[in-house]
């Protein structure tokens, strides 16, 4: 029967059950409170996600955008259970994936989610693609661990998996090492490896920075599918706009370790509201003149491993006043789907751009 | 116009693929770079674009003489670095960097990003023992990183803090020519304007000459002087940034162009795009004739008879496209 059902599905994309409902639910299929993730190294200790909380729901795009080092990469890794510890530390939160909490359940029964039903691409192909190992193997082993599947059948996926991201000659190429692939190609493989036990979460960790735009095109267009198809959700981290604002449902932004602004895709784009937000927008480059000066955001990012007092983009934001320095910014609700950290907007004052 | 600093004549880069672990078997060849001709000026920004694995970061590596050359001569500053020793090949890196792909990767993860920074300066003798801790300060503010972070290892940085160490290493010996596979794709926006900046900045300044290879368009189109479009190993289509990004003629340009996404909601999800028929080619297999026949919608039988070559397309435009009069 678990033979046949993968044959029915030859194409890698339809599963034989019947697919998830997509509308959202009263339980969202993941959801995240309050996760602090901190490093302990010599230089004292690194507020990398500071309290975070969102969650997610069947079927539903996030897409998560900001600063770099703003602890994109690291909450994802705390969800998939992958910090180093030490020195890493998940000091506080919960994840709660379908009811279970990922950050505090038994091992068993994190490895029963992790990598089947939750599924991560990497920023970084080639350091989590074993150089040794040939590609067939390495994207075989998720199904070889998870379903019960013999070696050819698993093969024969693996085929059909590296077609649907656009690997030609895949036949040939699947007993390739990773060296003997492109950047792009390497992150494609890393994509298939992800999507081969079609999960219901996937974390996508800047899938597509190495692959050009219309290959890039075609790996949204069969995430895409597999969300219609399969009610896959999707949380994906990018600092390319234009993706975001083709892909993604409702889009949250990070600054040093928090969430500032979170809105429905349209909403962030029209009226973004938090002053981070608003100097990020500005300083994409299809929107400037050519030739011209880039708009930058000035200054550094802060020292997280500081105590930051106030709002943690005071010293570049030229809104800032002594009230930002006082309290601490909350994630308020501005409407039902849009929510932001900035202290003088939540006190009603209009901010306008120099 | 200024001298020509790196020529590239007829350069070809093949891998031979081979299988088998005592017995070695030849299976094939991949043609990456397979016929690349390439004038570029002193204080030139020259923007490389095209297809995942048509053969840019393998040009990169063939420019810096990393692969060996199957054919051809890399011609840097009148020195051709095909057939340099090792030894002039060594002087030459000073005046040529590379930023790679893969920050991580080249990264040396027991080394500090102090070590990271001061070891060119130490071993290229370009600055005082003494004044090491100064410059690579100055380097890292440069890059947009704070000095308080020196004492730390790769891979205790994001991915985009990493790409900006990878950056200040390569501009520490304050070469001629900078060959960057994509350095700013794994940036936020406002830290990508600022390293565009400073690459503008510095080819303005110091007349530093950039080979800038990127997926994003807009990004190429705004730091660059001229695009080179590759398909598969070659150059189909080069001219002015604006001209190329905005007016493409080669039918593979007008795919890829039509693909970039826009930053706005509304527009984006309505968008027309070409989808490309068929899928990417094989470089062990290429297709005959021009290499994008398989999927471009202009194809005719006279596109399968021999590979076309780069001709002018106005004063300051080349294609390589045979049915190029006929196009709309
Ligand atoms: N193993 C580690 N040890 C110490 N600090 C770490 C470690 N891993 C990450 N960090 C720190 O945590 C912060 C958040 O890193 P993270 O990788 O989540 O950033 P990011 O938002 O994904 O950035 P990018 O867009 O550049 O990928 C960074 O400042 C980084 O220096
Ligand atoms: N060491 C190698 N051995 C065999 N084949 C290789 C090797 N390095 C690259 N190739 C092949 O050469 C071709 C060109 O690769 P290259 O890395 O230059 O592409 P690219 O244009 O940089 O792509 P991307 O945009 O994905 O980085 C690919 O088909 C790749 O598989
Ligand atoms: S709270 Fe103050 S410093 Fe922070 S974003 Fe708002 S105006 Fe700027
Ligand atoms: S030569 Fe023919 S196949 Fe090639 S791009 Fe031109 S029209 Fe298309
Ligand atoms: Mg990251
Ligand atoms: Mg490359």
């Amino acid at each position: 029967m678990r033979a046949r059902a993968i044959r029915d599905s030859a194409n890698g994309l339809t599963r034989a059950s019947t697919p998830a409902p997509l509308k959202p639910t009263a339980v969202p299929l993941l959801n995240v409170q309050d996760l602090r993730t901190h490093f302990h190294t010599r230089n004292g200790i690194y507020r990398a996600v500071d309290g975070v909380s969102f969650s997610v729901e069947r079927g539903e795009t996030l897409g998560i955008v900001g600063e770099s080092g703003s602890g994109k990469s690291v909450t994802c890794y705390s969800i998939m259970g992958l910090i180093p510890q030490p020195p890493g530390r998940i000091v506080s939160g919960t994840a709660l994936f379908d009811g279970i909490d990922l950050l505090n359940c038994s091992p068993r029964q994190a490895r029963s989610i992790r990598g089947k039903r939750v599924s991560m691409i990497f920023q970084d192909p080639m350091t989590s693609l074993n150089p040794f190992l040939r590609v067939s193997e390495q994207i075989i082993e998720p199904l070889l661990i998870h379903e019960n599947i013999s070696r050819p059948d698993a093969l024969e996926r693996a085929l059909t998996m590296l077609e649907a991201v656009g690997i030609n000659d895949a036949a040939k190429r699947i007993h390739y090492y990773p060296h003997e692939f492109s950047g792009g190609m390497r992150q494609r493989v890393m994509i298939a490896m992800a999507l081969i036990t079609k999960p219901e979460l996937l974390i996508a960790d800047e899938p597509t920075t190495a692959l050009d735009v219309t290959v890039q095109a075609q790996i949204l267009e069969l995430i895409g599918k597999m969300q219609r198809e399969l009610g896959m959700a999707v949380i994906f981290i990018t600092h390319d706009l234009g993706v975001v604002s083709g892909l993604c449902d409702r889009v949250q932004v990070m600054y040093a370790g928090r969430i500032v602004e979170t809105a429905d895709t349209r909403t962030l784009f029209k009226t973004p509201r938090h002053p981070y937000t608003r100097a990020l927008q500005r300083s994409i480059p299809a929107l400037q003149s050519k030739g011209a000066e880039l708009y930058t955001i000035p200054g550094l990012p802060p020292d997280v491993s500081k105590n930051i007092p106030g709002c943690a983009f005071a010293p570049r934001c030229e809104f800032a006043t002594d009230l930002c320095t006082a309290a601490n910014p909350e994630l308020v609700a501005i409407d039902a789907t849009h929510a932001q950290a900035c202290l003088r907007v939540q006190a009603n004052e209009t901010l306008a751009c120099s | 116009m200024s001298e020509p600093i790196l020529q590239l004549n007829d350069v070809k880069t093949h891998f031979p693929i081979t299988r088998g672990f005592l017995v070695k078997r030849h299976i094939g060849t991949v043609k990456a770079v397979d016929g690349v001709n390439l004038t570029v000026r002193r204080g030139e920004v020259l923007g490389l674009v095209g297809e995942s694995g048509c053969g840019k970061s393998t040009l990169a590596r063939t420019i810096l003489q990393l692969v060996p050359t199957t054919g051809g001569t890399v011609v840097l500053n009148g020195r051709n670095l095909a057939t340099s020793s090792a030894r002039e090949l060594l002087a030459a890196r000073r005046d040529l960097q590379m930023v790679f792909q893969d920050p991580y990767a080249s990264l040396n993860p027991r080394m500090t990003v102090f070590a990271t920074l001061a070891e060119p300066l130490l071993v290229h003798r370009v600055c005082a023992p003494a004044d090491v801790a100064a410059r690579v300060a100055e380097l890292m503010r440069l890059v947009g990183l704070a000095p308080r972070f020196m004492q730390k290892y790769p891979h205790e940085f994001s991915g985009g803090q990493r790409q900006r160490i990878a950056i200040a290493r390569a501009l520490a010996l304050e070469p001629k020519v900078i060959v960057a596979d994509e350095p700013v794709s794994a940036l936020d926006v406002s830290i990508q304007a600022q390293i565009l900046n400073l690459l503008a900045q510095l080819t303005k300044k110091m007349n530093l000459t950039l080979i800038f290879i990127a997926h994003d368009l807009s990004v190429v189109k705004h730091i660059s002087d001229r695009v080179a479009v590759m398909y598969l190993g070659k150059i189909v289509e080069l001219g002015l940034a604006a001209d190329v990004i905005e007016r493409p003629r080669h039918p593979y340009t007008r795919a890829l162009v039509s693909a970039i996404p826009t930053p706005n909601p509304d527009t984006e999800r309505t968008r027309q795009r070409i989808v490309l028929a068929g899928d990417p080619p094989s470089p062990i297999n290429p297709p005959a004739g021009c290499a994008f026949h398989p999927r471009c919608a202009y194809a005719q039988a006279q596109c399968k008879l021999a590979a076309p070559p780069l001709v002018d397309d106005g004063p300051t435009r080349e294609v390589a496209c045979v049915r190029l009069a006929d196009l709309p």
